[in-house]
């Protein structure tokens, strides 16, 4: 089985606080890892800590080079291009042509021409989605990717995923609903909350 | 890069995009000098290439804090730093897209608005050649001074204080050159300093962006 990401021992820091240590685990092609925890638990730190946003404060993150995309919980749409556009030129960017296979699973066919300002917050979310099948790559990290999402769109969201694992990609995502994705392993970050470090002289307690 | 290029350059021309309003404001500015200091053509001549320079500089600096802002409001910034463009080819064309879009255009509309400010004959061309050479710069630097107070709220007068330092050599080369042209003067010293300013901070500043750029996206 080829290991997609690997973790072990990580972590991270927000804003210069220690929010999650000690984290380990692999992701294996065609798996899926949901990450579960309270909120201010650290789940977005660690997902753009693997993403290569930003460094971990210890620990490492082994994943083959470009080979993963992530998403956050905005969708880096352009308000006055159409959607066309907007997916185009991530297509473009990632060195794709072929954008039409997304556009039919996200069901964004009949809003093509449409500027993405004037899409909906779901519509906007399905097409932050689509991005991700127009990038190639195989590993998707995910923040809150069903956020806005009715029924319906989860389920789209559901099928592609299932798809990209069926096609070898792995994902890792960070939701708080079921997705009705049976093999999706599950993750509670809780455990791996950060303890507040013991000041070690008396002027670590102001620092 | 020449998607980014061209979703730049479209993006300018869309609505609310600014293309144009740095163009606009120079013409004001331009404009307003006359009433400022006297219609006295001769005292117009003599401060045209320095009035010009100014004006243009000023344009500039108008639409710099939209380079990056942007982007790192609506998440692209982030989707684009994990993307496969190293940082420092993105920062470099979005430098090229606002000289595109601002330099340019002002290079192109100097001759005009040399002529609201009576700038003699001769001074056309040797100010039209400085701002080519110098307004490169001054979007390089700007990106840069854009990258450093990216994700700061109401950080364009922050960026302005750190830019406008930063802007003096480019200025001064630039404006000594248009003058030392209106004044028949040989300008080949200015020039090559001008060019030289220009060239040196297309070659270094992109890496200095692109490490701002990487630390505040943390």
């Amino acid at each position: 089985m080829v290991m997609a990401i690997s973790v072990s021992d990580l972590s991270v820091a927000r804003g210069g606080i220690k929010v999650l240590e000690g984290i380990s685990f692999t992701l294996a092609s065609g798996q899926a890892l949901v990450l579960r925890g309270p909120n201010g638990i650290g789940k977005t730190t660690l997902l753009r800590t693997i993403a290569g946003l930003q460094p971990p404060i210890s620990g490492k993150v082994e994943a083959t080079p470009e080979s993963i995309v992530y998403a956050g919980h905005t969708d880096g749409l352009k308000a006055t291009l159409s959607v066309l556009e907007n997916l185009n030129f991530w297509a473009q960017v990632f060195g794709n042509k072929d954008i039409s296979g997304a556009m039919k699973q996200y069901e964004l066919t009949t809003l093509a021409d449409r500027p993405a300002g004037a899409l909906s917050a779901g519509q906007k979310r399905r097409l932050g989605l689509a991005r991700l099948l127009v990038t190639g790559r195989l590993v998707w990290v995910l923040d809150e990717p069903t956020v806005s999402l009715d029924r319906d769109a989860v389920a789209m969201f559901a099928g592609a995923v299932r798809a990209h694992l069926g096609q070898g990609g792995s994902a890792l995502m960070a939701t708080h609903i079921d997705l009705g994705l049976d093999e999706a392993a599950i993750l509670d970050v809780a455990p791996y909350r950060a303890k507040a470090p013991e000041p070690d002289d008396f002027d670590g307690v102001f620092l | 890069m020449i998607a980014l290029l061209v979703r730049d350059l479209k993006l300018a021309m869309r609505a609310g995009g600014g293309f144009g309003l740095g163009l606009a404001f120079f013409l004001i500015v331009v404009t307003l000098v006359p009433f400022g200091v006297g219609p006295k053509s001769s005292l117009l001549a003599a401060i045209a290439p320095g009035i010009l320079w100014l004006g243009a500089l000023l344009a500039c600096l108008l639409s710099l804090d939209r380079i990056f802002a942007l982007d790192w409001e609506d998440g692209s910034l982030d989707l684009l730093a994990t993307a496969p463009l190293p940082m420092e080819a993105i920062v470099s064309v979005k430098a090229l897209a606002h000289w595109a879009t601002t330099g340019l255009p002002l290079v192109v509309a100097a001759p005009i608005f040399g002529l609201l400010l009576n700038l003699p004959v001769e001074g056309y061309k040797p100010l039209i050649l400085s701002l080519i050479l110098g307004t490169p710069a001054l979007s390089v630097i700007g990106t840069f001074g854009a990258a450093l107070t990216v994700g700061l709220k109401r950080g364009g007068l922050l960026l302005s204080l750190l830019v406008l330092p930063l802007y003096v050599p480019t200025l001064i080369f630039g404006a000594e050159m248009a003058r030392r042209g209106v004044a028949g003067l040989d300008n080949t010293t200015p020039m090559l300093m001008l060019a030289g300013i220009t060239c040196g901070t297309i070659a270094l500043l992109p890496f200095a962006s692109a490490a701002a750029l990487r630390v505040n996206l943390r």
